[in-house]
């Protein structure tokens, strides 16, 4: 009898890598899916985080996916060893910080090492040539599996006609004739696959799977790189920066302002690690600084709390201010920012 | 068979689910972990992950301001 061969697909949670799994497993190859989590995926966050998104709490996709296939799901946590991607691709990033060729690379490469480290024979993706400007173009598609070290173990299922043939194919564990030649932005040879496949379900990741193809998310990035004078973050650093308005008033200090109650209530969770300012008389956002303020910026910070709170109105607002690593509260009283006052550049978007 | 706790409080998804996975990657067949969260997507997450993986969820409970889920490990 010959051997059972073993697969892992990369899912992403979208219809792509679903199809490219499902296709494979058609063939009577044992298939099981990894995804990565970066840190800097969509899923989950904003929805956990931001109160009025409550309702769109929902499944995870690739834990979706994994069910509708039918296949087990090994989630890994790369978010440090990631950061390296991000700080320095080596093939440059997308439109906004989004370094997509350097980080399939790495992602085909951490799964190619699952593969060996647990005897399975090849990786699957559900890339498709053309269908993103800058990771999946037919010149990429070979820089992906040389330098992951893959090589010809590397098998795209949905466009696997239009390039070499790799060792699944040459060896028979898969068909080649049932693989398919899918190419372009046109979305409907999936949409007819699924049909036919029988799904009629899946999740429409917009845009992108992670917030680095975020314009608002990169420019908050890029300016947190900026003002810090070097190019590094931690992990709590890139979740701070899907919550709150980002206001800017110098080089030297940031506000980050709660926008409703979720985002407050996961914001009172970093209050050990920053200095902070909420409205004592009125009610009001919590608001993080993050920098060095002098006590005149620590001013003019409470007045743009108070044009946020309700007592954006009031003559008077009272602030309570926390200094970093200190128990002690002072409360200010001040005049709210005039909202004509706060200089648009001021916000970070 | 022994119990096993994990506190996964204040961690945002998928974070929960990926603790868990490599917690019962540690732990033999019959025993029971129970995992205390607190981000709602977790109701989704664990019970997903333990039927992909064959675990049994033994109960859920979600109270204000926890979630917690008791699973029983199984390994092929
Ligand atoms: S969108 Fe994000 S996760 Fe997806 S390939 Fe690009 S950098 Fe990687």
């Amino acid at each position: 009898m010959s051997k059972q061969r073993k697969a892992v697909s990369l899912i992403s949670g979208g219809l792509d890598s679903m199809l490219a799994t499902k296709v494979i497993q058609d063939q009577g190859i044992h298939v099981e899916g990894i995804n990565f989590y970066t840190g800097f995926c969509v899923e989950g966050h904003t929805h956990a985080i931001r109160k009025k998104d409550k309702e769109k709490q929902k499944k995870n996709s690739s834990l979706w996916v994994a069910e509708q296939l039918g296949i087990k799901l090994h989630i890994i946590d790369i978010s440090e060893e990631y950061k390296d991607i991000v700080l320095n691709p080596k093939h440059g990033y997308g439109q906004n910080l989004n370094p997509c060729l350097d980080c399939k690379i790495d992602m085909v490469a951490r799964a190619w090492q699952w593969c060996m480290d647990n005897d399975f024979d090849f990786v699957i993706t559900g890339e498709v040539i053309g269908q993103r400007p800058k990771s999946q173009r037919k010149e990429t598609m070979p820089i992906i599996a040389r330098e992951s070290k893959i090589e010809d173990r590397l098998l795209r299922p949905l466009c696997a006609q239009h390039l070499t043939e790799t060792l699944p194919e040459r060896e028979g564990w898969v068909n080649r004739d049932e693989l398919f030649d899918f190419h372009g932005r046109n979305r409907k040879p999936q949409l007819a696959l699924a049909k036919k496949l029988g799904f009629d379900e899946w999740s429409q990741p917009a845009g992108g799977c992670c917030f680095l193809t975020d314009e608002s998310y990169s420019n908050k990035l890029q300016d947190m790189w900026d003002a810090r004078g070097e190019r590094n973050y931690e992990v709590d650093d890139i979740m701070l920066l899907k919550v709150g308005r980002h206001i800017r008033p110098a080089k030297h200090f940031k506000l980050i302002v709660s926008r409703e109650q979720g985002e407050n209530n996961f914001m009172r969770g970093y209050r050990p690690m920053y200095s902070y300012l909420y409205p004592t008389s009125h009610g009001g956002p919590l608001t993080l600084i993050d920098g060095t303020p002098t006590e005149e910026d620590i001013l003019t910070a409470a007045r743009v709390v108070a044009r946020f709170s309700q007592g954006r109105d009031a003559d008077e607002v009272a602030v309570n201010y926390v200094a970093k690593h200190n128990e002690g509260e002072q409360e200010l009283k001040v005049k709210p920012m005039p909202v004509a006052e706060i200089p648009d550049d001021w916000y970070i978007h | 068979m022994s119990k096993h706790e994990l506190n996964a409080r204040n961690l945002l998804r998928p974070l929960p689910v990926i603790r868990t996975q490599n917690k019962i990657a540690s732990l033999d067949a019959g025993d029971h972990l129970v995992v205390y969260c607190t981000d709602p997507g977790t109701l989704h997450d664990i019970p997903a992950w333990c039927r992909v993986h064959g675990h049994t969820l033994v109960s859920t409970a979600e109270s204000a301001d926890e979630i917690i889920i008791e699973i029983e490990v199984v390994k092929d």
